[in-house]
């Protein structure tokens, strides 16, 4: 059997002394998990090493830490799969003369660590569930008999609902990172749950109250971490942009972040010019160009504007004028697509992939 | 080899150097452009947002224009134009029905995207396409003594099913493997595959640019001389927005970031002035030094 090296972080914030990292090698299977070779540590030399966990089968969620860089949960990783990752997104080779790489063992981020690998996810992760009122209000009347979702509803809310709690996308938010108010990818999902549930009576007062948030629904940066990071393949990411777009096109709900004004900018740039007209969107971003709230932005921007005028970035024509026309064609798209009745979208975590034989893991394109 | 070329919006507006680079950068390493200059914005990510149909409209029309042409395969200059478009392709490709159903919005233009189509980053194709061992073979003036960190951002390289990043595909090392075929160096540093934070510049400004803050003052402790990125969203906040992120990160920062086609050009023996680095608001002054001495050295 391989023998792989682990690097463990050990840490007690009780005792005083500074974290230190502590290495083990372990005589197990590629295929047998992080988990079980901690475990294996734990029996054989080191009964102190803190890790949280309990099933073993990727359900209860306990045992999320972070490996070679990346989170996950250690009972369902590999120890090849955790060998092969870099500290970027799935490369790390070897030491020379090392038969496998390194496998470093670390607790998940964003949230303060209790002892070694275990994080306290009450003081994050449960206390940001709590906020998004993860329950179902129901609307009235209730029936007598079972309260049923319609099938395409419930299909719909499927991929939230895989979500364990485990806390990887927490861990890896880099939205978070720089802004610990941010609502963040699992209560997010969570929140998607019930806003996807027609039972639910509030859908309304749920979308105002995270759009209303500055550290709601527009404060996710797009960094994907999210999706990479989720075991169940939860996609946090797309359950937030799809929060936004029922808040956005379905409520009209404008709320105070400039995320409804950006996003409707946005498209209305594209219509009018094909390709995106920069200094239109920034003042259309923040209400339009009359705006008080424009004029301060564009204000404390203009050393910005004046150096970009300066280097050449820009040039008062490009500034003012729109160079760019967008063909008909397009503008009949917008038109025409925007207008349907119903919007239509395509989700691949229900959908599949048509051409691939069941249990084989999806290419990316080449 | 021929492409068909997909600049993106942002190349032709707040940094146009971006374009005016690759447009220098290209016969040097025989690549044709096509431009698709009748192509609509990919949407970045805020038309899918709005409504998924258009934002794979759109980007169907974008792909079924490059089949058009004679172009081996699809190239753009910029991550993001990389990752939205991969991601309405990821949807295109899975599922016939749907991709009937979004070509029929393009009939009355006489368009049809058919499955398949290849569309890489200028970053990939070079070490995919071209090759990293041809590319050394056209270095004029190696990047000798230039540490440069890379930035590689979001959309390039998560998630990682759909942008293709594997063992056979490392995609997420491959502006570390440029930048040493480039003959420079690299420095990690631990921004090196974080968020620039342009997203939500809009939206939350300050948590925005203490992201691009901190990736520059990150690359300065580990003494980058400049930071190298593949993507133009990436180089607005971290070089256009760098003087206000200075300031909400509270310390000087100074670092110069080079677009992609930028730090090729240097080393295929192009001067920083031909290459737009005029137009950086942050003066690449350490790049330039750098050219500098290496010409009156040469000299």
């Amino acid at each position: 059997m391989p023998e792989y090296t682990l690097r463990i972080r050990r840490y007690d914030p009780q005792s005083g002394d500074a974290p230190r990292w502590d290495t083990h090698t372990v005589d197990l299977s590629p295929v047998q998990s992080v988990l079980d070779a901690i475990l294996k540590i734990k029996d054989d030399e080191d009964g102190s090493i803190g890790i949280r966990c309990s099933c073993q089968q990727a359900i209860c969620g306990s045992c999320g830490v972070r490996m070679n860089g990346k989170p996950g949960l250690a009972c369902n990783t590999h120890l090849d799969e955790a060998a092969q990752r870099g500290h970027g997104t799935g490369w790390n080779p070897p030491d020379e003369g090392q038969e496998a790489p390194v496998i470093t063992v670390e607790p998940m981020g964003n949230m303060p660590v209790i002892r070694d690998l275990i994080v306290d996810m009450d003081a994050v992760h449960w206390k940001k569930i709590q906020r998004v009122t993860p329950w179902l209000i129901n609307k009235e009347p209730v029936p007598e008999r079972e309260y049923i979702v319609p099938h395409e509803n419930m299909v719909d809310v499927t991929q939230t609902m895989a979500c364990i709690q485990c806390g990887a996308c927490v861990s890896d938010c880099l939205a978070m990172e720089v802004d610990p108010l941010f609502v963040g990818p699992a209560a997010l999902a969570k929140a998607y749950r019930f806003v996807g549930d027609p039972r639910d009576a509030d859908h309304r007062e749920r979308l105002n109250d995270l759009s209303e948030d500055p550290h709601g629904i527009y404060d996710c940066t797009h960094c994907f971490n999210c999706i990479d990071a989720c075991p169940k393949g939860v996609d946090p990411m797309s359950q937030i942009m799809r929060l936004r777009r029922v808040a956005g096109s379905d409520f009209d709900i404008k709320d105070r972040n400039n995320g409804y004004n950006h996003e409707h900018a946005f498209v209305k740039n594209i219509r009018k010019n094909g390709i995106l007209h920069e200094p239109d969107l920034l003042a259309d971003s923040y209400g339009g160009k009359l705006h008080p709230a424009a004029g301060k932005e564009l204000l404390s921007g203009l050393p910005t504007a004046v150096t970009g005028l300066l280097r050449g970035k820009m040039t008062p024509r490009t500034a003012l004028l729109h160079p760019h026309k967008a063909p008909p064609e397009v503008k009949k798209l917008f038109d025409t697509i925007d207008g349907k009745q119903q919007r239509y979208e395509l989700n691949l975590y229900v959908s599949g992939y048509e051409d691939e034989p069941e249990g084989t893991e999806t290419e990316g394109q080449s | 080899m021929k492409v068909a070329y997909w600049p993106g919006c942002v190349s032709r507006g707040f940094t146009p150097e971006l374009h005016g680079s690759m447009a220098k950068v290209a016969p040097l390493l025989d690549i044709e452009l096509i431009e698709l200059d009748r192509a609509a914005c990919c949407g970045a990510g805020v038309i899918a947002e709005h409504n998924q149909e258009l934002a794979d409209t759109l980007n169907a029309r974008t792909f079924a224009l490059a089949q058009r042409t004679d172009g081996e395969l699809m190239m753009n200059i910029c991550s993001t134009c990389q990752g939205a478009q991969s991601e309405c392709q990821e949807r295109l490709d899975a599922n016939t029905d749907y991709r009937e159903y979004v070509n029929s919005n393009l009939s009355d233009e006489g368009l049809s995207y058919e499955k398949g189509l290849s569309n890489k980053n200028f970053l990939w194709l070079l070490v995919e396409n071209i090759g990293l061992d041809e590319l050394k073979q056209r270095v004029k003036r190696p990047l000798t003594d230039l540490r440069v960190g890379p930035f590689y951002g979001c959309y390039i390289v998560r998630p990682v099913d759909r942008l293709g990043v594997d063992e056979e595909h490392p995609r997420d090392r491959y502006l570390h493997w440029v930048i040493e075929a480039l003959g420079g160096t690299v420095i990690d540093y631990a921004g090196v595959y974080k968020c620039c934070g342009f997203p939500i510049i809009t939206m939350n400004k300050e948590a925005s640019l203490k992201q691009a803050g901190r990736h520059l003052g990150d690359a300065i402790d580990a003494e980058a001389d400049c930071l190298v990125v593949p993507c133009p969203l990436c180089h607005l906040n971290l070089d256009l927005q760098q003087p206000v992120a200075s300031k909400v990160v509270g310390r000087e920062l100074g670092m110069p970031v080079l677009h992609l086609p930028q730090l090729v050009g240097l080393a295929l023996g192009l001067s920083p002035k031909e290459l737009g680095m005029n137009k950086h608001i942050v003066r690449p002054t350490s790049v330039i030094d750098w050219s500098t001495s290496v010409v009156a050295g040469a000299a």
